[in-house]
Parts: C-alpha cells; structure tokens; sequence
C-alpha cells in the first residue's frame, strides 16, 4: 500500500506529517498523507465545523512575470495576453487582488489541466500573475505556460515554498493574529505579505472544500514553523487528503484526470462560467470552434450530481443507465459524503437526462441502484463574498 | 470455541458446526471509517475465499471472503444499519455472518492468534 518513500517526492511539511501519525500514500508523485489517526470522518466533520489545515504543496503554484513590472493596466494585459493564449476566461479584466478558476484547453478545446490564476493588488506588481496548476499535471503545465510565453515573460515555479489551506468556519478568526491583512480579503481575493515572522507570504482567500478558508503560500523553511503555529490553536486539525476528496466532492467540485481530462470540454463539464462574455464574441481561445458551437448548440453528455438513493456507495467507473435501462453514462468521482451522510457522487449523463431530479440506476456490482440527478454543491457552500 | 483467522484479515469463531464471521480489527483499522456493508442474505452458501460480503469505507470498496465453506445461516443486520460498529468493535458486536461449516476440515489451514499478530507485523 504504502510506496517505498525514497522514491516519491517530499512536501516541506512531510516530516511534520509522519510526526502527527499521518498515513502516508502516494499521490501526484508525492508522499503524502490519506488520514490522520482521527481518520476520514472525524477530520472531514471537523473541517465543516472548525478549521481543518491542509497541504497542499504537492499542487504547482508559480508566478508568470513580465521582465519588467508595474506599468499598470498595459503590463497586465500583456502579461494577461500571454495565458489568455490557453484559457478561455477574461484575465486581462480581472479586477486587482482577484483570482480567478479556469481551465488550460487544447487545440480542440479538451481539458489540459484546471487551474487558479491571480492579478496582484499591488500597482508596481502588475505584469506578474499568480498561477497555481494541480499537482500530476504540473510539470506539463508549466511547460506549456513557458513555452506558450516564449521570452515575453518567465514562468517561475514556486517549488521553494509550501503551499497551506487552512479551511472551514473558524478558519478566518484563526488566521486573523497571524496573518491580519487575509481577513480583509473576499472570496477569490489575494494579498502578498512581508510577514515580520514567517517571511514572503501570499495568502488567496479560495479552497477546495466549500467552506470559508484560504490557501498560503509560505517559504518552505517556515512552512513547518507556520503549520505549527496553526496546529497550537485548538480549533485547528491536521486533515488528510481522503477527507479533501469527501470535501470537495459535496462541493460539487471538479477533481482532475477524474471529473474533467482532455476528452471533456468546459461546456461538457460543467463549466461554462469560465467562459468569459468578451472572450465568446473574441472567439480566440484553443478550441473555440467547437466550444462556441456547443454552446450554442449543447453537447451530448454533460457533467451532473447524482444522488444514490440507498446507502451503497458508487465509485468512479459505475455505469449509469436510465430508468428503463439503456446506458446513458458513468461515474467519475463517488464516495460518502459525510455531511450529507450518504452517498454523493458526480459524472456524466446524456444531456437528455442532465436535469435535475431525473431519475437514474447506478449498476453496481450487478445490481440497478436507485439515484437521481442532483444539484451541486450537495452541501451550501459558505464562502466570504 | 476457537478462533481462527486469514491472510486476508478475516476471524472465524467456531463452537461445533457453526462459525461466526467478521474482519478483524487489523483490518478495520486500515480500513477506516466503514459507511457501507453488504452481507449475504440467509441460505446462502459461500466457498472458502470466494466473494461473500462487501465492506466499504470513505475512500474505497473492499470484498470480504469466507474463510471456509458454509451456508449462511445469519446476517448481522446490525452493522448493516449502523456500518460504524464494525470499526467500533470489529471482532466483537461488528460480527459479518454465521455459517454452517460443510467442510470443518477447512479450519486446519488459517491462522491461530499468535500466527495472524505475526503475520499483521509483516503488513
């Protein structure tokens, strides 16, 4: 089970992990920890109703920097232009402090990788954007990032630092001694902080479990001294990534190489949100022909909450098929959703079949289970607007 | 009565013909937080290491075997209901079965206590 250690890479917080008693397992080519000794659970309940402390340092947080910074809104949009080459959201509009999610398409507009980019507030800091990729795909991303760039603008990855969410109803008076300019920020905000303490410090108010909560970015050599003092506040737990995954699938949010990958559009996925007003009638992000005709148009199948009835569990792959039993489609992501306490999970149905309430059987292990089409997020999400 | 177990963490408690069936707590601890069991309904018959429960935690889903051949003769409705007994006392009130032993003989081939802590360590 577990992958012999010397192989994987190490977080800046791993030490700290097998300090607490983390399980540790392979994930994105690290070692990193599924569960505490409280387990799932425990750490998932205590996330929705504390603050429960993640790492996520495995994921690729970067920086794309022009040579030269401040110029203000023309160095953003030059720099904006450059990623705008790849996603199809309006980053040159993004407001100062404002991060955004979005997806890195390829030529036919297929899912490379879904990723948090991030205009600074700070006037002499335009021209760079926080860029933070997930942990699998990183390597190709910023490959792609740098190559798309040329020599208009450096993509420098941020593998000195460790990146920390700290998440969940208490997360925000826990953070406010420590890091006081994050409690000013909003959802999908960010602020970078000469900490007296813990050194060059951004903080984005966002996460990955519907809760209220931030991500930081802390040098790796605080990064233990950091988490620590997080960890002595008594609302505060270190939660494992089995419970991120039960998090983020009763957000109703998307895991990648699982929910979304490069067979899927956004408009299939779900996600045509990201898809700016001005880049439509622009129509210059890869793959634009087809996404602009699905929209228009629809597509086939498109991702959806589907509620179990039962109490089995149905896992990534599970056939779906319609009430009368043809195949209309597949699980990518299930589980237990402790909150809801039952099963949760999501995948992709033919549209004819996508609304709301549409009942559904979930073959598993041989037998036709009850389930239905559900709304996402299967628990309110509570963040700061 | 004795206990007997598997290399793939089952106990068997047997008094005569009948052996009780559950995961042992080895295995409910690695297993985590069950949310989920299926067990075989009464009269069915099971093959020793063939399929014969379901046990799922957060994260996954684990096939049970038996460890010898029987007919069912009990399921635990209990732990249907609340899954959480099994972690709270795998070895105890989160009993899976009862079987029918058809081929006692089956038990001279799994563990005794002190051969399944030994071979635990090695896991």
């Amino acid at each position: 089970m577990t992958e012999p250690s010397s192989r994987l890479l190490k977080t800046p917080l791993h030490a700290l992990h097998v300090k607490l008693g983390g399980r540790m397992v392979e994930f994105g080519g690290y070692d990193m920890p599924i569960q505490y000794p409280e387990g799932i659970m425990a750490e998932h309940n205590w996330t929705r109703a504390h603050a429960g402390l993640f790492d996520v340092s495995h994921m690729g947080p970067s920086l794309l920097v022009l040579p030269e910074l401040g110029g203000g809104d023309e160095a953003h949009r030059k720099v904006s232009a450059i990623v705008e080459k790849l996603v199809p959201s309006d980053i040159a509009g993004l407001a100062p402090g404002k991060v955004q999610l979005t997806v890195l398409l390829n030529e036919t507009g297929g899912i490379i990788d879904d990723l948090m980019i991030g205009r600074p507030a700070d006037p002499a800091r335009q021209g760079m954007l926080y860029i933070v990729v997930n942990a699998g795909t990183k390597d190709n991303d910023f490959a792609l990032i740098q190559k798309t760039a040329g020599l208009d603008a450096e993509l420098r990855r941020a593998d000195d630092r460790a990146l920390i969410a700290l998440q969940g109803p208490e997360a925000e008076a826990v953070l406010a001694p420590i890091i006081p300019e994050a409690v000013a920020l909003t959802f999908m905000h960010f602020v970078r902080v000469e900490h007296p303490e813990f050194g060059r410090i951004i903080a984005t108010r966002c996460g990955y479990t519907g809760e209220d909560g931030f991500e930081i970015l802390v040098p790796a050599d605080k990064a233990e001294a950091f988490a620590e003092r997080l960890l002595s506040d008594a609302r505060v737990k270190p939660i494992g990534l089995g419970a991120r995954d039960s998090l983020r699938l009763e957000g109703g949010m998307c895991l990648y190489g699982h929910d979304i990958d490069t067979s899927k559009t956004p408009v299939a996925a779900s996600l045509s949100w990201m898809i700016s007003k001005a880049r439509r009638e622009r129509g210059d992000f890869p793959g634009a022909q087809r996404i602009l005709a699905e929209l228009k148009d629809g597509v086939p199948s498109k991702r959806v909450g589907i509620k179990p009835l039962g109490r089995a569990p149905a896992r990534e792959g599970t056939e779906v098929q319609s009430d009368d039993g043809q195949v209309v489609g597949v699980i990518t992501s299930g589980g237990f959703g402790p909150t809801v306490n039952g099963p949760v999970a999501q995948g992709y149905v033919d549209t004819s079949y996508a609304k709301v309430g549409t009942p559904l059987k979930l073959i598993v292990r041989g037998k036709a289970l009850d389930a239905e089409v559900a709304a996402m997020p299967f628990v309110p999400a509570k963040y700061k607007r | 009565m004795t206990i007997y177990y598997t290399s793939e963490h089952e106990w068997i408690s047997v008094e005569g013909d009948v052996g009780t069936v559950g995961i042992t707590a080895f295995a409910a601890e690695k297993l985590g937080d069950v949310v989920f069991v299926e067990l075989p309904g009464a009269g069915k018959q099971v093959k020793k290491e063939g399929d014969m429960a379901v046990v799922e935690s957060v994260k996954a889903a684990s096939d049970v075997y038996a460890p010898v051949s029987g007919d069912v003769l009990e399921a635990n409705a209990a732990i249907v209901d609340d899954p959480a007994k099994v972690n709270a006392d795998a070895e105890g009130e989160g009993w899976f079965v009862k079987l029918k032993l058809s081929n006692p003989g089956e038990l001279s081939g799994l563990m005794d206590r002190a051969a399944y802590e030994t071979f635990c360590a090695t896991q």
